[in-house]
């Protein structure tokens, strides 16, 4: 044990154990009907065991399986103004806001964290599709700026899991205008040369795909995964016929020559290592189960994480 | 034949009868109706100046998507010069719902691309409403491209409903598509400004309308989603568009508040349909006005400050 595991896991640990406390011991699967037991399925990362079906999964769960040993740090973003349009449908903005902050413990529809996956230097974020659908407005373009903004900084790649219905339609012009503002995001990453991966999860629409979705030097999707800028239903009405089967699904882009690839949200880590270290002219991945980072990490660590103090050894 | 909206009824009314009047008079000789018949005429223009004056959200909706308000290809016809269309994406077609090309402003050379809507019923078919498919944002990143090698400014004017929601657009690649082109809009070293002239729809007008400069007809809109489909997703009822769009801040006014564009450009009285000769040359002076702002500007501060303009957008909210 090095001395970052000691410290920030406790603290990751029971902030897991409070969220994973499940109401229900047993969740049946909405694709097959299996009743799958709690830890089974949060052992498959939410993935039916016995169909495959992949089913949502929360930024915090996702980086907790994605970061080494569940480590991570979170980068900061920096807060929007609340509500700019003071916006008010049958609710005003606001309460929906909280609503939102109550059912998933989260602040907003996006997670940054920083922190090494295969003993890889990554930052990645990921959106809550729980959260009012994952919806794009200036938190979540915040979060994408900042996430970029860190990555430069670090000299790391981005890795972005996508997962909304599109834009934050109670931020009106302000959710548009996050797809030239995440579009300036990726750029930052482009000049840096640094890549910038994209997991497309279930759903991805809207304005979401039409901007930092869609711009990853690799694009992959997860197994059925919804994505498209206009919905099935809005075509249908559109062109007054019956979508084929799969239109629209991960693998059917893939077939389109939308995507790289498709890929099983329990192989997705090692995937991401072994393209990720590809793209950064870093050595092969150590296969099997890593050795205690003893080394590598107190060499790296105190220079990221404290460089005023450092200097110990 | 002027096409009247629905809240011009009364305009209509009145504007009728003057008509019958004078149809009448021309008729029967005898007959002196004049006096009336200017009656009604004044009481016309003392209306339409009251229906415009202040007019909610929702009906600058309708006034935006006035079928008789110019269009694309009215403003390049009239304002450019040596107009060279150029065609074609490349790759699959030439998509009609996005017009672009070489022409000459004031006789300087530049790139105009602009959504086009059509006029007429064959036209409107033709042109798929001005709702564009990957192919026509793809032939826009190629003239963008263009200008940017050439030394071109861009000039691009928006009027659409939104990207076309169609099978085929969708296998093609719409959302790479709209996001490759705003991606282009933030990477070319010259002059973009950008009019948004009737509807500013959604992610198919950003893709052209990620600008140095954005300006904006009096009665022109710009939103995220119509206030059709904003009322039917959250008010589950699309009849409460005129509550959607109160609440969209879509008007040209608000946008401004909002830092989103910089110019709001004068409608003559009774909107660009009523008055399009007009409404064309204002576009055009603010279009060459903005050129000016930008011209002589290093390309790298260009990108720069079109980058820094969109990092910055929104932190202030309707106080910008
Ligand atoms: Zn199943």
């Amino acid at each position: 044990m090095n001395w970052i595991s000691n410290y920030v896991r406790p603290k990751i640990n029971s902030l897991f154990s409070r969220r994973e406390v499940p109401e229900n011991l047993w969740t049946k699967c909405p694709e097959c009907g299996t009743m799958l037991f709690h830890r089974e399925l949060s052992d498959n990362l939410n993935v039916c065991t016995n169909c495959d079906h992949h089913m949502a999964i929360t930024p915090r769960e996702r980086f907790n399986a994605l970061f080494d040993s569940g480590i991570f740090t979170e980068v900061k973003i920096p807060e929007p103004i609340a509500d700019p349009l003071h916006f008010r449908d049958q609710k005003k903005y606001p309460d929906r806001l909280k609503a939102a902050q109550k059912a998933t413990g989260e602040k907003e529809a996006m997670l940054v964290a920083e922190g090494e996956m295969g003993r890889t230097p990554i930052v990645a974020a990921a959106q809550d599709f729980s959260f009012m659908g994952g919806s794009m407005g200036m938190y979540v373009g915040n979060a994408i700026i900042a996430a970029a903004e860190r990555a430069v900084k670090l000299k790391r790649p981005l890795v972005l899991f996508s997962a909304a219905g599109g834009a934050r339609m109670q931020e009106g012009i302000l959710s548009l205008m996050q797809m030239p503002r995440t579009t300036v995001a990726v750029q930052m990453l482009r000049e840096a040369n640094l890549p910038y991966i994209v997991v497309l999860t279930h759903p991805t629409t809207g304005g979401v795909t039409a901007s930092y979705a869609m711009l990853g030097d690799v694009q992959i999707a997860e197994p059925n995964a919804l994505i498209c800028f206009a919905g099935p239903r809005v075509i249908e009405q559109t062109i007054r016929e019956k979508l084929p089967e799969g239109f629209q699904r991960a693998e059917y882009l893939l077939d389109h020559g939308m995507l790289d690839r498709v890929t099983h949200r329990m192989k997705m880590r090692d995937e991401l290592i072994t393209i990720l270290r590809m793209l950064m002219r870093l050595p092969p991945p150590v296969a099997g189960d890593l050795p205690a980072p003893e080394k590598a990490e107190t060499a790296e660590k105190p220079a990221e994480a404290a460089p005023a103090k450092g200097k110990k050894a | 034949m002027t096409t009247y909206l629905e809240f011009e009824k009364p305009l209509a009314e009145i504007e009728g009868k003057a008509e019958e009047l004078r149809a009448l008079a021309r008729k029967n000789e005898e007959m002196d109706v004049e006096k009336e018949a200017a009656a009604l005429d004044k009481k016309a223009a003392d209306l339409l100046r009251d229906l415009y004056k202040d007019l909610s959200p929702w009906r600058k909706c309708q006034v935006a998507r006035h079928p008789d308000r110019p269009h694309c290809k009215d403003y390049i016809d009239a304002l450019f010069t040596e107009f060279t269309p150029l065609a074609g994406d490349r790759n699959f077609a030439d998509d009609h719902a996005v017009m672009g090309g070489i022409a000459r402003l004031n006789d300087e050379p530049v790139v105009v691309i602009g959504h086009e809507k059509g006029h007429d019923t064959n036209s409107r078919i033709r042109h798929n409403f001005g709702m564009a498919r990957p192919e026509g944002y793809r032939k826009a990143i190629r003239l963008m491209d263009m200008a940017d090698r050439f030394g071109l400014p861009v000039v691009t004017l928006i009027d659409t409903p939104g990207a076309y929601p169609g099978k085929g657009a969708e296998e093609r690649g719409q959302s790479e598509a709209i996001a490759r082109s705003t991606q282009k809009c933030l990477t070319i070293g010259v002059p973009l400004i950008s009019v948004i002239v009737g509807e500013g729809g959604s992610g198919g007008a950003v893709a052209f309308a990620t600008a140095d400069r954005v300006a904006m007809l009096e009665h022109s809109v710009y939103s995220v989603i119509s206030p059709e489909g904003c009322a039917s997703i959250l008010w589950k009822d699309a009849e409460k568009m005129r509550e959607a769009a109160e609440a969209l801040r879509l008007t040209a006014q608000d946008l401004r508040k909002l830092g989103v564009i910089d110019r709001i450009i004068k409608e003559p009285t009774g909107g660009a349909q009523r008055g399009r000769d007009a409404a064309i040359a204002a576009v055009g002076s603010e279009i060459a006005l903005m050129l000016a702002e930008m011209s002589g500007r290093k390309s790298s501060d260009l990108v720069k400050e079109r980058r820094r303009r969109y990092l910055d957008l929104g932190n202030k909210g309707l106080a910008a």
